[in-house]
């Protein structure tokens, strides 16, 4: 399946079907990981429950250091 | 205390997590400035280097309460949006409107500004704007709701101090939510003197972090807010044009 993460083309297995898995197949699941899929931002709670599909749309953002 | 929205802090610093040299400095910055409230801003995370640690991880997040700001935005509509995504995380409800107008002097967009706030205002946000320092745009910004206002001493990092002490005043003194001196600290002593005008807080983050040692700066800054707020609390003496002697006059030895 082909994704846009990040505004990069990217391929995951097919084992990848929904947003949880696929911050598990980048090994950031553990981390402040906020996810925006075609525009809609995701509670944590709907990561499991959101089934990705091919030429989606996502954004992984997370905290750094500002003022 | 200062209370800003639902929340109260013991410490009147609030304290910016850019630019340390590295997150052990920054570490004990953090804990030796004594402050509650975190400021970060919200970025694209690398997932192709998701191993590098982040910040947060090496501070004990649950220990404070942090306050994103909008940082990037140059419309109210990008502002909303990084204000959902920081929320989205589930660590935090405060906001820092920042929606900056000019590249150059990092001035806030006073029109954005607005908007922006407005519109955070109505999702249950904790909206906090950093504004200029002007007076009736602070006006405007309470009127909406706002729970504090944060005005600018001069321009972002520029460490130039407090320019125009007389309109800050002006916005302390008609403000009833808390006013939060943002952006332009250099020194403790110009930390001192925005507490010693009544501001209910001062937000930095270049002049500890890029101090030549923070750590030390953290703990200056902390001090001069707590000595600037009891400055305040106290009540200054007028200022007069003559002297006026200390010591008794009456009982003089000699004459």
């Amino acid at each position: 399946m082909q994704l846009i993460i990040n505004g990069e083309t990217v391929s995951v297995p097919s084992s990848v079907g929904n947003v949880s898995q696929l911050l598990e197949h980048y090994g950031i699941n553990q981390k402040v990981a906020i996810v925006e899929l075609n525009q809609d931002i995701l509670e944590k709670s709907r990561h499991g429950e959101t089934a990705l599909a091919d030429g989606d749309k996502i954004e992984i953002v997370h905290f750094v250091g500002g003022g | 205390m200062l209370k800003i929205g639902p929340y109260s802090f013991k410490s009147r610093l609030l304290l910016g997590t850019g630019k340390y040299p590295d997150f052990d400095v920054q570490k004990a910055a953090v804990e030796k400035s004594q402050t509650e409230i975190l400021t970060f801003a919200v970025r694209r995370m690398n997932i192709f280097e998701a191993s590098q640690p982040n910040f947060l991880e090496n501070l004990e997040v649950e220990k404070y309460t942090l306050l994103p700001n909008t940082a990037g935005a140059k419309t109210a509509e990008e502002a909303v949006r990084i204000a959902k995504l920081a929320r989205a995380s589930g660590l935090c409800d405060m906001i820092k409107v920042e929606v900056i107008g000019c590249q150059k002097t990092l001035l806030p967009d006073p029109v954005e500004t607005l908007k922006a706030s407005e519109e955070l205002l109505k999702e249950g946000f904790i909206v906090l704007p950093y504004t200029s320092d002007d007076v009736l745009l602070a006006k405007r910004l309470e009127e909406l709701g706002c729970h504090a206002i944060m005005p600018g001493a001069s321009p972002i990092g520029s460490g130039q101090g407090i320019l125009n002490p007389l309109n800050l005043r002006f916005i302390i003194e008609q403000s009833a939510v808390p006013v939060i001196v943002d952006a332009g600290i250099g020194t403790p002593s110009d930390a001192a003197i925005a507490m010693e005008l009544g501001a209910d807080g001062v937000l930095l983050n270049t002049a500890v972090s890029g101090a030549g040692d923070p750590v030390k700066m953290a703990k200056a800054m902390k001090l001069a807010i707590e000595a600037g707020r009891l400055g305040f609390e106290a009540g200054r003496i007028p200022k007069k044009i003559y002297a006026t002697a200390s010591s008794p006059t009456e009982g003089l030895s000699v004459g």
